[in-house]
């Protein structure tokens, strides 16, 4: 399938990521292109084929309910590129 | 019923309710930080919780358990494969800009959960699914004039979202709703069902139709805080629909706030964005699978819940629906009255509990744990009225008393001398005396004025101040009346 | 000096016995390597060099020595793909987002390398969070590969997105590295520079501490400049991990040991599918001449079909966007790494993810987001999972009648810094012999047979079943053997 630079725009949107209108209608030709490509898929037939789920084949592990963790405040806020003491902080949020 | 007057007529309200409820568990679901209330910010978090580069879920069996509990309680099916996916949105309290929730296949399907209306009726509610997933931190937008400040605290905490179908029709029932699933949760030991710190939180989904007619168009109110706020939240945003209906508006679907201050509803501007999820199953986690035998041996461990423990008040102590489903709203009022009540006679008993006893632990404020009555104590007291050494009336006294003192029944009744005086020949000696004092009255009485009959009970007990049998003040008192 | 270039020019396994024979000491072999790595500089492997770390491991490891406790990898140097998280020392995923990003916890993978005694020299440049197959996306800049074209002084790529631990290896910088393969990352850039890389079967390293780039296709593993110091590597990075939900509970063989057992009686398929139109000569070549070496051995070579495997290319460009998307969202300025400022939070994320991703993550998690948006998540991601499926059937077919693959590592030699760069999907096509086995989840192992007309590395590939990295070592062994690669790049041991 082919996008447009409005498509572009909006996963952009979706993904958080700024682009200029030279980009988004650069970005259209090449992710149409990769789409396409991609739309080879169309030729196998996957009726009645459950998708993969994981290539593991094991049952998903449980952990015991036990504090393990944590009390690293200092740790967990120590690569913060604004923080404030004991907190993150963003640009205010309005709700 | 529950219809609501417009101005062109009649309107039917369509609730239905998701109710994020937190997993009792010591440490989160996907990583080992605790879940305690009220601790320093960012000191409950670890670096799975804070989406560090490369951190990994493993998750809690104990909330793997605690779903299947709810969902049994909740009559529902368990589904022994259900899947995790990631929830992908941007905010500033999402860490690893996903959510961990289960979309497509749930823990717990469908189920239901019956509705306790007043005047003993009952509604069954569909319940949708239950599914497990992650809480998000918390920001604080009131510290600072230009930030937000995040604390991940509450970050990948358990939460079970309990949907329910859009069955209900009235904001009391919705209230309802909450209540009973409220103590379903709290008899489980699932979710401490604390509204005020957050642990259950309520979206309720509302919309507007004529009676019978297509559904309306619905809005969300988002995380309202308290069973009351539900109520008055679904309250206001009915009537809003309805305005804007009849104005010749139509509903915009969105998610709105309630201002418990203003008690409306309002739009929320930071949820305008139309969403697009992209869910997807996590490739972090393996399908959840489940053995029939876990399931089997969690079922076999149930408490009794409210509803077969109100059915069995009800059969085996013969006690109305109401009194019964007042007892089992809470499982430590339901053991202290069945305390109160063994061996003694029920009814009297659950007159006691649900009457003096909680109407004191309400003024009080205090749990039921800590009541300076015990229950033991209760039936004590109950015990001095059945054997007829104090009469009812002076009961209520020596109740206050007891709950003043912490004493029990009996040293109350002795240090104020109020046993019950069932002394015929005292008893005789009053009436006598009061007869004498009111031989007026003794005349009208007798020319067939019988209403009098009740002055002359009153005076003989206040001659005896109260302690007098009342049994035999009737019986000895219509003897001398009549000649 | 004679020294020094001597130490570099061992082989792991070499350096492993010279120590514990005291016949050098590990600082001796760390300074060595040290100054191979400052005078390699030119090729731009690593990001971050830690020499005073690499001599206080290197001292702590001769003490261990001189006391007999000398531990598998005691005082090894080596590299540490960018990916990994080590704690207290910069990780930027080869990416400008992570700018300043130290994490404070160590991966899975390093720390059972340290825990075995081995040394880290320093952290090794990659395709910006591994994404590409030339590491001409990392924002620190392109590596170059220590190997020339016969009489041709340009610069080629070492391949990627493992491409400075590739570089780092054959240069003689580092007696092994760490890699990691999403879709080829470890075995092209193995090729490319003329060593060896194996990825583990999905499961068998843990994936804790390493950034995540996709995460049902990401697993670490060993590159080196010899089958069996792969081998030696792989046994001590592998391991249960209860903090990787997805690492499997399974003993770790000692790969070492059966190494040399030979590939006598062993059914080899030679998947038809593999023949791909367009693929050079000499390519084909280098397969056959492989089939011929493992048959001399005693081996059987047995055609097999893959029918989906030229559909394993497209199905990974949805599913590896799709998991990047969705995995490269924590990079949002708020908690590590890059913020650029912006009015309201929406601004701020828009601002730094703009600024902070190059072109090709960009790229890829456009796509990831589009084939997982409302409307289209049926019609790519979940045709890709049921695709994937058929592949994964396919190979249980065929592993039912042969005991290991051969194919061809890569459809070319390492090609020039300036080539196929507007192409994503030419560049794509790197990955299209490798790709298979990340998608099946399949131990895949990357061994050079030989030199192009042009004097470049190429490489084979050996595929095996789930958790039988030790029959994929196995034959790998055989072809290094059969193939005698002694050539050496034209930069090695900093001679550059």
């Amino acid at each position: 399938m082919a996008i447009d630079s409005q498509t572009v725009a909006h996963i952009a949107r979706l993904a958080r990521i700024k682009v200029t209108d030279e980009e988004k209608a650069a970005l259209a030709g090449e992710l149409s292109t990769i789409l396409q490509w991609i739309e080879q898929l169309d030729e196998v037939d996957t009726a009645g084929v459950e998708p993969v789920a994981s290539v593991v084949d094991a049952v998903l592990p449980w952990r015991a309910d036990v504090v393990s963790d944590g009390g690293q405040a200092e740790k967990v806020l120590a690569n913060a590129p604004d923080g404030v003491p004991g907190f993150f902080a963003v640009p205010k949020v309005v709700e | 019923m529950s219809l609501i007057a417009g101005r062109t007529g009649d309107w039917e309200v369509v609730i239905g309710l998701e109710v994020h409820a937190q997993v009792v568990s010591n440490s989160k679901l996907f990583s080992g930080a605790a879940t305690e209330f009220g601790a320093e910010p960012n000191t409950q978090v670890s670096f799975v919780d804070a989406g560090m580069p490369g951190m990994l879920p493993v998750i809690n069996g104990v909330c793997v358990r605690q779903a299947v509990l709810t969902g049994l309680g909740l009559n529902a099916e368990i589904n022994l494969v259900s899947v995790f996916d990631r929830k992908n949105y941007f905010y500033a309290d999402l860490p690893a800009g996903y959510q961990i929730s289960q979309f497509t296949r749930p823990i717990v399907g469908k189920g239901t959960i019956v509705l306790d209306l007043p005047g003993g009726a009952t509604r069954e509610v569909g319940i949708t699914r239950l599914h497990l997933e992650q809480d998000a931190g918390k920001s604080l937008h009131d510290q600072h004039p230009t930030k937000s400040f995040i604390d991940l605290n509450r970050s990948g905490v358990a939460l079970m979202e309990i949907v329910s179908e859009p069955d209900m029709r009235t904001s009391e029932e919705a209230g309802a709703y909450l209540k009973k699933l409220r103590s379903i949760l709290r008899y489980l030991g699932t979710c401490d069902g604390n509204m005020e710190e957050g642990s259950m939180r309520c979206d309720c989904n509302v919309s507007v139709r004529r009676p019978g007619g297509e559904l309306g168009t619905r809005c969300e109110i988002k995380n309202v805080n308290s069973i009351r706020f539900v109520m008055l939240a679904i309250e206001y945003e009915a009537r809003r629909q309805i305005e804007i209906i009849e104005d010749g508006g139509t509903i915009r679907q969105e998610t709105r706030l309630f201002d418990s201050g203003r008690g409306e509803t309002r739009s929320m501007r930071s949820k305008e964005d139309a969403h697009d999820y992209r869910y997807f199953p996590d490739p972090d986690l393996l399908p959840l699978v489940l053995s029939p035998e876990f399931v089997a041996e969690i079922k076999a461990g149930m408490p009794e819940l409210p509803d077969p423990k109100k059915a069995r008040f009800v059969a085996e102590y013969g006690l109305s629906p109401y009194d019964a489903g007042v007892l089992v709203g809470e499982q430590e009022n339901a053991a202290f009255f069945e305390a109160v009540a063994r061996g003694r006679d029920a009814k009297l008993a659950a007159n006691w509990v649900t009457g003096d006893f909680f109407g004191f632990l309400n003024k009080s404020g205090r749990p039921i744990a800590e009541a300076p009555v015990s229950a033991e104590a209760l039936g004590g007291l109950i015990d001095l009225i059945r054997d007829g050494t104090i009469s009812g009336r002076l009961a209520k006294e020596v109740f206050e008393a007891m709950w003043e003192t912490g004493k029990p029944a009996a040293a109350i009744v002795e240090e104020r001398g109020l046993r019950q005086v069932s002394d015929t020949g005292a008893i005789e000696a009053s009436i006598d005396g009061v007869m004498a004092a009111n031989a007026d009255k003794v005349a009208e009485y007798r020319s067939g004025k019988d209403k009098l009959f009740g002055f002359f009970v009153g005076q003989v007990m206040k001659a005896t101040q109260g302690k007098a049998n009342p049994a035999l003040v009737n019986e000895i008192l219509k003897r001398k009346l009549a000649g | 000096m004679t020294m020094a270039a001597n130490l570099t020019d061992l082989t792991l396994a070499e350096a492993r016995d010279g120590l514990v024979a005291r016949r050098f000491s590990a600082i001796e072999l760390t300074d060595a390597h040290v100054a191979a790595v400052e005078a390699g500089r030119p090729l731009n492997a690593f990001i971050t060099e830690t020499p005073d770390a690499a001599r206080a491991a290197a001292a702590e490891s001769d003490r261990r020595i001189a006391a007999g406790e000398a531990r598998p990898l005691e005082g090894l140097p080596l590299a540490i793909k960018d990916l990994f998280c080590t704690a207290g020392v910069p990780t930027t995923a080869g990416s400008h987002i992570l700018d300043g990003f130290k994490p404070p916890y160590e991966s899975t993978v390093t720390a059972n390398l340290w825990q075995a005694g081995a040394v880290m020299l320093g952290k090794v440049n990659l395709d910006e969070f591994a994404m590409g197959s030339s590491n001409m996306t990392s924002y620190h800049g392109p590596v170059e590969n220590p190997w020339r074209r016969r009489g041709d002084n340009r610069p080629l790529t070492p391949g990627g997105s493992s491409g400075g631990s590739a570089a780092a290896v054959a240069a003689r910088m580092a007696l092994g590295a760490t890699g990691t393969d999403t879709g080829g990352s470890i075995r092209q850039p193995a090729a490319f520079c003329g060593i060896v890389g194996i990825k583990p079967t999905y499961g068998r390293c843990s994936r804790w501490g390493i950034v995540a780039f996709a995460s049902s296709l990401d697993q670490a593993g060993p590159m080196a400049r010899t089958v069996r110091d792969a081998a030696i590597l792989l046994r001590e990075m592998a391991g249960h991990d209860p903090k990787d939900s997805t690492s499997v509970a399974l003993p770790v063989p000692d790969f070492e040991k059966t190494l040399d057992q030979g590939v006598k009686g062993l059914r080899i398929g030679i998947p038809k599918e593999y023949r791909i139109a367009g693929t050079p000569p000499e390519i084909e070549a280098l397969w056959q001449q492989g089939i011929a070496w493992l048959k001399d051995a005693g081996a059987e070579p047995v055609e097999v079909s893959l029918p989906h495997a030229r559909f394993a290319l497209p199905t990974y460009y949805i599913i590896a966007p799709a998991e990047a998307s969705s995995n490269l969202a924590r990079y949002d300025g708020v908690r590590f790494g890059l913020r650029v400022p912006g009015q309201t939070l929406d601004e701020m994320y828009e601002n730094t993810r703009a600024a902070g991703f190059g072109a090709e993550v960009r790229r890829r998690v456009l796509i990831g987001t589009y084939v997982l948006s409302a409307g289209y998540y049926d019609a790519y991601y979940l045709k890709a999972q049921r695709v994937r499926a058929r592949i994964v059937e396919d190979f249980r077919n065929a592993f039912e009648k042969v005991d290991a693959i051969l194919t061809p590592a890569t459809p070319s030699a390492a090609f020039g810094l300036d080539d196929k760069q507007d192409d994503p999907i030419a560049m794509y096509l790197n990955d299209v012999f490798t790709v298979t086995a990340n998608l099946a989840g399949l131990p895949g192992l990357s061994v050079p047979g030989g030199l192009s007309a042009e004097g470049l590395p190429l490489g084979l590939q050996v595929l095996g079943r789930a958790f039988d990295e030790e029959t994929v070592l196995r034959v790998g062994r055989q072809i290094e053997k059969a193939a005698g690669f002694t050539a050496k790049p034209a930069m090695a041991g900093g001679a550059a």
